[in-house]
């Protein structure tokens, strides 16, 4: 553009605005309820341990629950694979649903559930075997002998649960031999070996320092595209890093359910505000 | 290790770019309705002005969430919160352009005071002290940064060469205030558009080398040797 014969460059060269930014994000896809729980109460002997769950878990999503010791999430969690079946004198009230299969009757193939809902424990368990035979044993006792298809399932699963590069030259050692954080990873890829839908995590940080930490945390945000994964912890800070929707637990109720953006910036309830900022008790 | 959280941050700087466009825009095509006398072209500066606004909103939701979510350290702290600041001086950047854009459409109607020349040249000035101190942020560029800085002496002195010109023009023909003063308003918003941009280059330079250089011009000089890496 010329003003009073001399170029005034810039003037020329702006472009056009843009209106066609849209104004706000559109609104998320609905979610798929991948786990229903609907009032769902559960007692060891007299004691009730949860008091009316009701909650979802979302398809290719984190969950995560949160809370302090005591609080019912371990339980919680242990009910979606029904591992409590294991300790005598419980008994539960309301309903679970995977798909749309209620897995809380009593009268459920608990060895297909848990096919299905495979879990990684707090303390990391490798059996006193090989890496390749610790990833391969869920197989096995399915009854697959092939070894090249056992193998292509063991590196693929150690590949899944980010550790293949660090054991791929050491297969046949020990799995006890490995790291803590190492060992966790071992066992993430054993229940990833059986193609589960859903896996399960108790506590799978709280022994582990904070890279081996880190490297679960971004493993899972890896699988969230292949499986629903449901986490139990009471590093609240693990919560709201990795997962996409979280419950606040206590004293056996679930005190909220939210988005996990909302859950951690403007809670609904007093007594989650006071338990993630700290002033809890 | 390649972190998930950093995909998230890319988000956050991607809109806080678009933003800036946009800011810088409005900045250029306020300046264009006046020097060309075409009211059409003010039609796109309010809703511009409303993205910019929603952006602002937008960008300071998605900070606030990762500050939530994560309690970032270091680098990644002093990107969200620069960021938050950033927003701010971006938004009022559109604010001041609309105010340019309503004061040219008042002057356009009624004849020129004089010819523009000094207010088309202080405009690319500052748009270009915006584009430079958001590029400085988001390149991590502080000698880029610090060259804004030192343009706003420029910027003041075009505001006041305006002002003394503009004064003899009033002094000698009173009809011509009204006006006048319009023009001088228009210099006064582009003078502080180019505060706004100083303070996006300091906000980058406090991302960059963890320095807080505000208020203290003196001091914003680039560390000797070569500039340390946080």
């Amino acid at each position: 553009m010329e003003v009073m014969g001399e170029e005034v460059e810039t003037l020329d060269k702006l472009p056009q605005i843009r209106l066609d930014t849209p104004a706000r994000p559109e609104s998320l896809p609905a979610e798929k309820e991948k786990i229903r729980i609907e009032d769902f109460s559960f007692w060891y002997g007299k004691t009730k341990a949860l008091d009316g769950i009701t909650s979802r878990v979302y398809q290719n999503r984190i969950t995560a629950y949160i809370g302090p010791s005591g609080c019912g999430k371990s339980t919680f969690l242990r009910c979606l694979n029904r591992m409590n079946d294991l300790i005598p004198h419980t008994r539960w009230e309301g309903r679970i649903f995977l798909d749309e299969e209620e897995i809380s009757r009593p009268s459920l193939d608990l060895t297909a559930l848990r096919r299905q809902v495979g879990m990684v424990f707090q303390k990391s368990n490798p059996f006193p075997k090989t890496i390749f035979e610790n990833v391969a044993f869920g197989l096995r006792i399915a009854g697959e002998g092939n070894l090249p298809k056992l193998s292509a399932a063991v590196e693929e699963s150690l590949k899944q649960a980010a550790l293949w590069e660090e054991v791929k030259d050491k297969l046949e050692r020990s799995a006890l031999a490995l790291s803590g954080g190492q060992q966790q990873r071992l066992c993430i890829a054993r229940a990833l070996a059986v193609r589960p839908e859903v896996i399960l995590l108790d506590e799978p940080c709280s022994q582990l320092d904070p890279i081996s930490t880190a490297k679960i945390e971004e493993l899972l945000l890896d699988l969230k595209s292949r499986y629903t994964i449901v986490l139990v912890t009471h590093n609240m800070q693990q919560a709201a890093r990795v997962s996409d929707f979280s419950g606040f637990f206590l004293l056996g109720q679930l005190v909220e359910f939210d988005d996990t953006r909302k859950l951690f910036t403007t809670p609904s309830d007093k007594r989650t505000e006071d338990y993630i900022t700290g002033r809890f008790g | 290790m390649e972190r998930h959280f950093d995909e998230e941050l890319e988000v956050i700087r991607r809109k806080l770019v678009e933003m800036g466009g946009l800011a810088e825009q409005l900045i250029g095509r306020s300046i264009q309705i006046l020097v060309s006398r075409d009211n059409t072209l003010s039609e796109e500066v309010w809703p511009a002005e409303q993205i910019v606004n929603q952006k602002q909103i937008e960008i300071d939701e998605g900070c606030l969430e990762l500050l939530a979510r994560h309690q970032p350290m270091a680098t990644d702290l002093r990107f969200l919160v620069s960021t938050l600041r950033i927003t701010g001086e971006l938004e009022r950047i559109a604010d001041q352009a609309v105010n340019i854009t309503e004061a040219a459409l008042v002057l356009i109607v009624r004849p020129e005071v004089k010819p523009l020349i000094d207010i088309p040249r202080m405009a690319t000035l500052a748009s270009g002290m915006v584009k430079d101190s958001l590029d400085a942020f988001v390149r991590k560029d502080t000698r880029l940064a610090r060259a804004v800085l030192t343009r706003d002496d420029q910027v003041d002195g075009y505001k006041n060469q305006i002002f003394r010109e503009l004064l003899t023009y009033m002094l000698s023909d009173p009809k011509t205030i009204e006006r006048a003063i319009e023009l001088i308003l228009i210099s006064r918003h582009l003078e502080r558009i180019a505060d706004h941009a100083t303070n996006v280059a300091e906000d980058a330079i406090y991302y960059v080398e963890g320095r807080d250089v505000r208020h203290h011009a003196g001091e914003a000089a680039a560390p000797s040797g070569e500039s340390r890496p946080f």
